[in-house]
């Protein structure tokens, strides 16, 4: 069994054998049915649980950083650019990468539910999808930073983009100083999760043993 | 739809609180559901929007009170209901009772690189787009009782078009099985002091995705 098989309480926990019954009954009904097939469930989410994940986004920017011409193509157009890559599933439309400047921070939310670019970040932790990020990252998002332990200088722009629609976003962030030389696998290296989403940052090179 | 799925500004929820290691699914039941709702995706049962007006039509208690994955199962058998594919002696039962309703595919292994690709919906226009980068707008002041992608935060805001992304499938007649109709898709940017007041942090910028339908001149 995976590797969360024990129980976690989100708030939620007395969800956890009410919802384990009432999931495997509605798979039951629809596989009698002929609606699904549970092997290609199987498939499915052994995809989101090992192959689909930020690392698939952190070589985006890794590559972004190192590679001039093609920072360019993935500000261009990042599903050509990320396709171009060619891992994991192939990327649908209009993926955009919004690039991090000493003048301007990105952040992205859905504010309406949760969509996110998972073919290069996979699906999104519990707190882009719950209600106090959802809330305050539009009205408030130096707060929703300040909850990550994020500081950004006074003057900087905060540029929030609310995904309302089928385009999807990413933050190509700021390549940390003192990385200079460095080939794309240490690179990716730095790039986090939260970076991509815009309530982080890479990390440092002291950050990570080498 | 006024309903509390559409959070942006909203006061009370708290703090954000990051789960440090967290795992893809906290229970195996999440991936399952997750996997059920891109297979029955699949088999053109309904579509993205269909889905998020089903969960958005959940009582507002209900929405806030359970789980994401649970919204989704929710949401998922709303729609298996209403859509005659489920009755609800078989989810009483637990088994299914009745002959299926007819599928347009069944999602087999061999379809899953299929199934992890993300739906296309950019469309060829059929017009020429309203409004062009750098054009004042003010979303509309509308309150739809169905599905919308347009945020409360906005509405009556002006905004200026950034980026003009093409011509996508209109969510608000999809949602309602009243076709594509698409329409053209703009980035448009408000002020956050425009939107939150005065006093509200004056180097926030904030954007969403807004259809042309949503938009007049300003």
């Amino acid at each position: 069994m995976a590797p969360h098989d024990h129980e976690h309480d989100h708030g939620h926990g007395s969800e956890l054998s009410e919802m384990q019954l009432r999931v495997r009954a509605l798979e039951t009904i629809l596989s009698e049915k002929g609606y699904i097939d549970p092997a290609a469930l199987d498939l499915i989410v052994e995809a989101y649980e090992t192959r689909i994940g930020p690392h698939n986004g952190a070589r985006a920017v890794a590559k972004a950083w190192a590679d001039p011409d093609f920072r360019q193509r993935l500000l261009a157009n990042a599903t050509e650019a990320v396709g171009s890559l060619g891992h994991v599933s192939r990327v649908g439309d209009h993926l955009i990468a919004v690039e991090n400047t000493p003048q301007r921070h990105n952040m992205i939310v859905c504010t309406l539910c949760s969509c996110y670019p998972w073919e290069v970040l996979g699906l999104p932790p519990v707190w882009y999808k719950s209600a106090p990020y959802r809330s305050r990252a539009v009205s408030d998002p130096r707060g929703v930073l300040a909850d990550f332990g994020v500081t950004l200088p006074p003057e900087t722009e905060i540029r929030v983009w609310d995904s309302t629609a089928e385009t999807r976003f990413m933050v190509l962030p700021m390549r940390p100083t003192g990385t200079e030389g460095w080939s794309e696998e240490r690179l990716a290296a730095l790039v986090t999760r939260n970076a991509m989403i815009g309530t982080g940052l890479p990390k440092r090179p002291d950050e990570i043993a080498t | 739809m006024n309903g509390v799925h559409d959070m942006g500004g909203m006061h009370g929820f708290g703090t954000v609180k990051p789960e440090a290691n967290e795992p893809v699914f906290h229970a195996p039941w999440e991936g399952r559901v997750l996997a059920m709702q891109r297979a029955m995706s699949y088999t053109g049962a309904w579509n993205i929007d269909m889905s998020r007006a089903a969960q958005e039509g959940l009582p507002p208690q209900v929405y806030l009170g359970v789980s994401y994955y649970k919204r989704w199962e929710l949401g998922m058998e709303q729609n298996l209901l209403a859509k005659g594919f489920v009755s609800a002696d078989e989810l009483a039962a637990g088994h299914a009772l009745h002959p299926p309703a007819p599928v347009k595919r069944t999602m087999t292994a061999a379809d899953i690189s299929a199934a992890l690709t993300r739906g296309q919906y950019g469309r060829v226009p059929t017009a020429p787009a309203r409004f062009t980068i750098g054009a004042r707008v003010r979303a509309k002041n509308m309150h739809p009782p169905t599905h919308t992608r347009l945020p409360r935060y906005v509405r009556g805001h002006v905004g200026v078009i950034e980026r003009i992304q093409g011509c996508h499938v209109f969510p608000d007649t999809v949602a309602i099985g009243a076709g594509e109709n698409p329409q053209w898709l703009y980035t448009v940017v408000f002020d956050g002091r425009d939107l939150w007041g005065e006093g509200a942090d004056p180097t926030v910028k904030v954007s969403v995705e807004a259809f042309e339908p949503y938009l007049e001149s300003a």
